[in-house]
């Protein structure tokens, strides 16, 4: 993955007065919140953030790297309450030493992570002080992130880009509930945290594919836990020791929403949508992302999951009593929208 | 999946075979040999040390086998993609499969339950022909084959994929698994079938993990065994649809159904599959002429009780005739069912007791050697006509089919 493009100037001015300006720690308290499971007292409520531009393409589809960033900007402060975002920066920045980036590029180009958005993430952290070899952008196959863009790269001061067929699987299988898995080596041995960078879609078996089942790229054996709606498969997946305690912030792209014909990339059902959905509750986001994708189904004719016999189950399941994953309950996840 | 039933039928673990039985093309690694394996820790080292003498111990030969590994190397794989058979393409680059009752319906770039094939752009592929990950010569009777051949080897090979997930699993290491996961050699069907023949086995067997994921390369592998003069026998769990098992019926020469239990819930909770396609298949089986032996892995707590191995008796009774043979075989624990004890014997003698009860011919005791219940009987005299301790074949008493003691006919194949 390139990582040496340069901040615009805009950019990088905001970004350095906003450092002088405040202290490290400014945050607002109350406002941290990650994933909750294995705790025994969840959040009363969670924080999903909504950030939407309009203007984010800078051509008919090409999206605009300086619009990002500060869509990112935006997203990462509200989440945190933070008064500048080199602050959000940094609090992101103090998850791990190495921290994973996990895309989601199975569907190829149209219907995967952007590549300007995990570059705009990945120039963020070094900002912020991570080292660019501490960075680690991968997914299930290599072969899937060079289809979505990316360019493998395994050394150099540069982030890492590698699929879980080069760093192979750990050799403990792990279970939770009806999933027994091995998970990637670069989750359990590489990894210190890992930023979720999910896409927003349908998903013709599970309902949608958002943050929960972004880890089934973390297993060995994903092909295994789509029965039932994927349900309790999903959550039972992301309870993984390794997922539920390095997953620790979910940035879901939604430049492009993938609402019917999903997990595929099927343009005619693919909506800009321009934005990005923020937040440390993977179970909130996936509420939330529902939500979305409901919606716009709903407004374009087409029946809702339920109907359609495909509703995302394990949405409500991650969050119950022995997962624990986050929020699911709509009434209880405060939607901010910047 | 194939392999639970018999814990020393376990895939051999070895990274590479001893080169008097595959020519050297065979065993180079697929990667050229550029390949960094990944560091064994001292179980795996252990593990790997041990299998290779248990296999030789057990009367085979080790050959090859993989490990789940990290494929650093570019591998050529087109070499083992095919157009599957048995499904039907569907609107927007979706397929659907028919192989087996599960008839997984995928998305473009998707695969389905099995691991084993892809959807790429509209079209279905099997990744496993000829991509072989476990070979290993073994006595029939390991299988386990009570009625064929007895006495000679099988040259028995696996690729990666299942289309069941069993808890009790032995060899998850490659049917729970994608084939990119696991080292394989590419060794296509005329060399697999001159292979067989060249190292004296009577049949080449498709098993330890599921051969109906593999379906095409069985069939190919089986065609191009009787050019040479050996035969084929399946090691299944019988999750497949009635018409590719018609087909299936027209190439091999046995197949072995693992049946793992007689109750719905058991085939939802353990097996991730359904009984009544299993059932199913065996009539279907039995109604095509093909000789078949059913093994029933007893599970303790599971299914072990008397109502359900009464109710198997009866139903093979029924549907297939009392002349079917039926082992009723030990569990270890594995995979995910770890937290049960191995069958007690007492449990498997009384599976025994109320099959025979039930009048079924030949009902059989495995994992259990030495005991008195490994060896075949003849159904009228009583007298022992196959002598087994363990997977030795000690004497055989059968001439043309027939008992030579009452002349009474012994059903299976047991060749001139």
């Amino acid at each position: 993955m390139g990582s040496d493009r340069r901040v615009s100037r805009r950019s990088f001015s905001r970004w350095s007065l906003a450092g002088l300006l405040l202290p490290a720690g400014a945050c607002r308290a109350g406002v941290e919140q990650r994933g909750v499971a294995g705790t025994s007292s969840p959040p009363e409520r969670s924080k999903v953030v909504v950030a939407r531009d309009e203007k984010v393409r800078s051509g008919r589809s090409r999206l605009d790297e300086a619009r990002v960033l500060d869509l990112l900007d935006r997203s990462l402060q509200a989440l945190y309450g933070c008064d500048s975002p080199s602050e959000a920066w940094r609090r992101v920045a103090g998850l791990g030493k190495v921290i994973g980036l996990k895309v989601n590029c199975l569907a190829g180009k149209g219907a995967s992570t952007h590549r300007v958005l995990v570059e705009a993430v990945c120039e963020r952290l070094q900002q912020a002080g991570v080292p660019a070899k501490n960075l680690i952008v991968w997914d299930r196959l290599s072969s899937d992130l060079e289809s979505a863009g990316f360019r493998i790269n395994e050394r150099g001061n540069k982030p890492r880009c590698i699929g879980n067929d080069i760093y192979g699987y750990d050799s403990e299988l792990m279970a939770y509930g009806r999933v027994g898995s091995l998970v990637c080596n670069t989750l359990t041995r590489r990894c210190d945290a890992v930023i979720n960078l999910p896409v927003l879609k349908d998903h013709s078996i599970a309902g949608v594919t958002i943050a929960l089942k972004n880890f089934f790229g973390a297993i060995h054996n994903p092909n295994k836990y789509h029965l039932n709606v994927g349900d309790p498969y999903v959550a039972d997946a992301y309870m993984l020791e390794p997922i539920r305690t390095k997953a620790r912030l979910h940035i879901c792209d939604a430049f492009n929403v993938q609402y019917e014909g999903g997990p595929s990339y099927l343009p005619q059902w693919s909506w800009p949508y321009n934005g990005l959905l923020v937040s440390a509750d993977p179970v909130a986001l996936d509420s939330i992302g529902r939500r979305i994708i409901e919606e716009k189904r709903a407004a374009e004719g087409f029946p809702s999951l339920k109907d359609q016999k495909r509703e995302p189950t394990y949405i409500a399941t991650a969050a119950d009593k022995d997962h624990r994953l986050g929020i699911a309950d709509p009434g209880r996840i405060d939607v901010v929208e910047v | 999946m194939a392999m639970t039933v018999d814990k020393t039928s376990r895939a051999p673990l070895l990274d590479q075979a001893p080169g008097d039985l595959l020519p050297a093309e065979l065993l180079g690694r697929h990667d050229g040999g550029k390949e960094a394996l990944p560091a064994l820790d001292r179980r795996g080292f252990l593990k790997a040390a041990a299998l290779p003498c248990l296999a030789c111990g057990l009367g085979g030969a080790a050959v090859f086998i993989p490990r789940l590994q990290a494929a650093r190397a570019k591998v050529d794989e087109s070499r083992f993609v095919r157009e599957a058979r048995f499904y039907e393409k569907q609107p927007y680059k979706k397929i659907k499969c028919v192989l087996c009752p599960r008839e997984c319906v995928i998305d473009d770039r998707e695969r389905g339950y099995c691991g084993a094939r892809e959807n790429r752009g509209g079209t279905y592929y099997t990744l496993v022909h000829s991509r072989v990950c476990s070979a290993h010569i073994d006595p029939i009777e390991k299988k386990p084959f009570f009625h064929v051949y007895p006495g000679t080897t099988a040259f028995s090979i696996a690729t990666a994929g299942c289309n069941v997930n069993c808890k009790m699993c032995q060899n998850w290491e490659i049917s729970q698994v994608r084939p990119e996961q696991v080292r394989s050699v590419y060794l296509p069907p005329r060399e697999l079938a001159a292979l067989a023949r060249q190292n004296g086995c009577k049949a080449i067997a498709y098993t330890y993990t599921e051969p109906v994921i593999f379906y095409e390369y069985m069939v190919d592998s089986a065609d191009a065994g009787h050019a040479e003069g050996v035969k084929s026998v399946v090691v299944t769990g019988g999750y497949i649809n009635r018409k590719p098992l018609e087909e299936l019926c027209r190439h091999v020469d046995a197949i072995k159904v693992d049946l793992k239990a007689f109750s719905e819930k058991y085939y939802e909770e353990i097996v991730n599959g359904k009984l009544k396609p299993v059932l199913d298949g065996l009539v279907t089986i039995k109604s095509r002429g093909m000789w078949t032996e059913i093994v029933y892995l007893v599970v303790p707590t599971l299914n072990d009780g008397d109502d359900e191995f009464r109710g198997l008796a009866k139903w093979v009774k029924a549907e297939l005739g009392p002349d079917v043979p039926v082992h009723f075989s030990r569990f270890h624990p594995e995979y995910l069912l770890k937290n049960l004890p191995p069958t007690p014997l007492k449990t498997l003698e009384r599976a025994k007791a109320i099959a025979d009860s039930e009048g079924l011919h030949y009902v059989y005791l495995g994992n259990v050697p030495g005991h008195p219940a490994e060896s075949t009987y003849c159904p009228r005299c009583h007298k022992k006509i196959i002598d087994r301790v363990g997977y030795l074949v000690r004497s055989v008493h059968i001439k043309k089919g027939r008992c030579e003691f009452c002349n009474q006919e012994i059903p299976g194949v047991w060749g001139s």
